[in-house]
């Protein structure tokens, strides 16, 4: 499976990613600077995770308004897979490629740590390699996280099974306690409705090998492989 | 010419700032105040030949930019 992962400045997780992708595909992903206007052709693009453009105006406004994302969103449009991760969630929902807005967390704090994550849709592209073990620990680190919708936009995320992962406690239990942003209906990652763009808070790419402590990130890469096969 | 946009948050969005900024007015003895919404205020300095373009112009870039209209409204006020 060949990638692409966008750079942008004040980006951190992205060369996090590119690791990741080059180990679990075997293919060196392409590394594409924001300014450019033309896309390889890839099976999947990716949006890493950061601070692009130090959060100004509002988390992944001004990095959602780049050349390189208007390709990305021809990308997806023609039903290529799209992965935004934490700030590339924020920058996918800004661009209008994925329903809904990432706020404020609940309790105003930058949240760097460890929570719990359950695979609610176990047959997705992104999600397919889930079905026997939906629940796993998984890091998170941002300060915007917390995903709002308007009833009716969260009542479509429920009723076509949009809803990726989320939070839950290490039993799989999906409860308030749980919940580390606020996130409306516990959700850390969604999914557009076609299917082919996957937006997540928290961080597979950093739970790929043992010495992660865990290596069920890798479930979301060996899921597109699969589902490109 | 010049303008202010006002961008706030749509009733029924939670405004955790807002709540913040609530508790800690409280806190110094403002017990009086029922509720805080935080927003921005963007002052902008423009060309355009009339009132009305300027102001459409503006809402163009409050549509495509300055406002997140999935959970925010925005109102344009022109100066002189």
């Amino acid at each position: 499976m060949k990638s692409a992962v966008i750079l942008f400045p004040g980006l951190n997780r992205d060369r996090d990613m590119l690791a990741a992708l080059e180990k679990i595909t075997g293919h060196k992903p392409h590394a594409i600077w924001h300014g450019d206007a033309e896309l390889p052709k890839v099976d999947l693009v990716v949006v890493p995770g950061g601070f692009s453009y130090g959060d100004y105006l509002r988390a992944g406004a001004i990095a959602a308004r780049s050349p390189a994302l208007a390709e990305v969103k021809k990308h997806a449009d023609a039903g290529g897979l799209t992965l935004g991760v934490c700030n590339g969630f924020q920058i996918l929902t800004e661009a209008g490629l994925l329903p809904g807005a990432l706020m404020r967390n609940r309790d105003l704090k930058f949240l760097c740590k460890t929570i719990h994550l359950k695979a609610e849709n176990t047959t997705s592209a992104f999600t397919n390699q889930y079905a026997e073990q939906p629940v796993f620990p998984c890091p998170i680190a941002h300060h915007d996280g917390n995903y709002t919708i308007d009833p009716d936009g969260l009542k479509q995320l429920q009723d076509n099974d949009q809803i990726a992962f989320r939070y839950c406690d290490a039993d799989g239990n999906v409860t308030q306690a749980a919940n580390p942003n606020g996130s409306i209906d516990d959700i850390a990652g969604i999914l557009n409705a076609k299917g082919n763009v996957l937006g997540m808070m928290p961080h597979p790419e950093n739970l790929i090998e043992k010495a992660h402590g865990g290596n069920e990130g890798r479930f979301i890469v060996e899921s597109l492989v699969e589902a490109v096969a | 010419m010049n303008a202010r946009v006002f961008v706030t948050l749509k009733n029924g969005v939670l405004d955790p700032q807002g709540k913040a900024i609530e508790g800690a007015l409280d806190s110094l003895g403002f017990d009086n105040v029922d509720a805080v919404r935080q927003g921005k205020i963007f002052d902008l300095k423009l060309q355009a030949t009339s009132a009305d373009e300027a102001e459409k112009e503006i809402a163009k870039m409050c549509e495509k930019l300055l406002a997140n209209t999935v959970i925010e409204n925005y109102s344009i006020e022109l100066r002189d």
